[in-house]
């Protein structure tokens, strides 16, 4: 099988050759090239050459379109602080007064640079791998992003206190959201995945979540031109697994906080598992920890296909050395093998 | 050294407290404001509101922390009820001209990072159980450390979000220790959450999994270390 049969096979819920595992890295290109992480995000070939290196490196089934999570609130006009060691972060957030919602509208896509850097990064990804493996584009929810167009607390004060206001802004992220997901996919992504943690009920009641996030995700969902995934980036799922599925995604990231197990009961045959290893432990993993991880999570839920092995987050942090990636490579190759036997 | 665990005091307690805490959180997640000032009033009538903070108000913080933990109420539900309860033991300590605890000198920062919601949700909780906390924001290790030596902080607390920033930690107990410094250091937040070694490897005196634990660590740790005060309300 090819990479593409393969991850194909496990969305069908069938089983493939092997297990399939997406090494969803991206700042861990800049120490392939030996670049700091600013300079590396700098030009769309630094982030080619990185993603085709780490494939080349850890032999895992995907390529990464994702940069860094600030990237849609940068056109938003949003501050993007990089650091040595560790993904850009959100600076100050851009919608300081509430009535500024009113006269926000969407960002057009060919007018900022870092959104078209992104998309260049894909086609020529796309070209230059010889569309040997997919390629992830990333999306962060309509419904999450205010996090950091806002910060958190005053999101939530919105999204509680001020529900008109709320609605106008997630109809202007909406619009953007579907015109970035889709732009993603005429560059040459395979599929989307939706990065939507306020969605998960860790953050947010499930009776706000129906009224609110399910509601935005089902919508958005259905307009993008490609499949889609819903990540909620280490946030439980089990608890709104029947309304994930319902949203249309084909594929759920799940939090290494859940049973998995219990998860795959709930998934198996309705939507494949991305998952579930713990993205925060793995940076002082030794290469037999990640063995023990990799083969518990392998035959917990790969029978029957439907699984994806990933981290939990969406992102493996820069701390997790090279040894414990190549670990975790080597016990996919040697455990992930159907059929799956103890 | 190993690190301070802190368990919640809920389980040693009577059930006619285990009710009026029951009350209270009921009241919080509910955010009826008029119930809790309604609660207060009565908890007050023939107790110290010392005793009644002690007793009711943290222990009912921490029920909703731990019920946050384990999957029966949401972050945003926690943030909300902590917020609701901050604002109304401050107006009814003002009303009741009610000083503070005399208490160890503390302060709360999130180090490098810009993720602000858990150190809001911490000073709430902190300033609902009748604690001063100075608020240092967003602050790197050297502009953390500047802070406390100049206001002799004895116990900092420090939220994080990433990883890297986690991390950051243990360069500053290594920077502390240099100049003289012996304050406790707390940390709290995803990291610690995710790997409950982490806080061990950055040399972390204490680890807060929700914002509830705080005044119980920040009291114990006190109280270990000789810095807890007569409390006068």
């Amino acid at each position: 099988m090819n990479v593409f049969e393969r991850v194909f096979t496990t969305l069908g819920h069938k089983e493939p050759d092997r297990v399939p595992f997406f090494l969803l890295l991206s700042l861990h290109g800049a120490k392939e090239l030996g670049l700091s992480i600013r300079d590396y995000f700098s030009n769309p070939d630094n982030v080619v050459e990185g993603q085709l290196r780490l494939r080349r490196k850890y032999r895992h089934d995907c390529y990464n379109g994702f940069w860094y999570a600030p990237l849609e609130v940068e056109a938003f006009g949003g501050e993007v602080i990089f650091v040595e060691d560790g993904p850009p972060n959100s600076g100050n957030p851009p919608i300081r007064d509430f009535a500024a919602i009113d006269l926000l509208r969407p960002p057009v896509i060919a007018d900022h640079i870092k959104l078209q850097d992104v998309l260049q990064s894909i086609s020529r990804l796309k070209e230059a791998s010889g569309n040997d493996a997919p390629i992830i584009g990333v999306v962060m929810s309509p419904f999450s992003l205010p996090v950091m167009q806002l910060g958190f607390e005053r999101y939530l004060d919105l999204m509680f206190d001020h529900p008109a206001l709320f609605e106008k802004l997630i109809a202007v992220n909406q619009e953007f959201c579907i015109n970035w997901a889709n732009a993603q996919l005429a560059a040459g992504a395979t599929a989307i995945c939706y990065f939507d943690p306020v969605s998960s009920p860790t953050i947010i009641p499930k009776k706000r979540f129906l009224e609110t996030g399910f509601r935005i995700a089902r919508q958005t969902l259905a307009q993008f031109k490609g499949a889609a995934a819903i990540h909620l980036a280490s946030g439980k799922t089990l608890a709104i697994i029947d309304e994930i599925v319902q949203s249309g995604a084909k594929v759920v990231g799940v939090s290494c906080k859940e049973d998995l197990g219990s998860l795959k009961r709930a998934c198996a045959g309705r939507i494949t598992i991305l998952g579930n290893l713990n993205g925060i432990e793995m940076a002082r993993w030794s290469a037999k920890e990640a063995e023990t991880k990799v083969r518990d999570a392998i035959f917990t839920a790969a029978p029957g296909g439907g699984f994806i092995l990933a981290d939990n987050h969406g992102e493996i942090p820069w701390q997790v050395p090279d040894e414990v990636l190549l670990a975790i490579s080597e016990a996919v190759h040697r455990f992930g093998t159907y059929p799956i036997t103890r | 050294m190993p690190l301070k665990k802190y368990t919640g005091r809920a389980d040693t307690l009577t059930s006619t407290l285990q009710n009026q805490i029951g009350s209270f959180c009921q009241s919080l997640l509910s955010l009826d404001r008029v119930g809790i000032e309604r609660l207060l009033q009565e908890g007050t009538l023939n107790t110290d509101p010392s005793r009644f903070i002690e007793t009711i108000v943290v222990p009912a913080l921490e029920r909703i922390g731990s019920d946050w933990e384990n999957g029966i109420v949401s972050l945003a539900e926690v943030y909300m009820s902590s917020r609701l309860c901050e604002e109304l033991l401050e107006e009814f300590l003002s009303a009741h001209h009610i000083a503070r605890k005399a208490q160890p000198r503390i302060a709360i920062a999130v180090l490098q990072d810009y993720h602000m919601l858990g150190k809001r949700m911490v000073l709430s909780v902190m300033q609902s159980a009748g604690f001063a906390v100075l608020d240092y924001g967003h602050v790197d290790v050297d502009g953390l450390v500047v802070l406390m030596l100049k206001d002799r902080i004895d116990i900092i607390l420090i939220s994080v979000l990433m990883l890297a920033s986690a991390l950051k930690v243990k360069e500053l107990r290594k920077k502390l220790t240099l100049s003289g410094s012996k304050a406790k250091i707390v940390v709290g937040g995803a990291p610690f959450r995710f790997d409950q070694r982490l806080g061990l490897h950055v040399e972390a005196d204490a680890v807060g999994t929700f914002a509830s634990d705080a005044p119980g660590i920040v009291e114990k740790l006190a109280a270990d270390s000789g810095l807890t005060q007569e409390v006068h309300l």
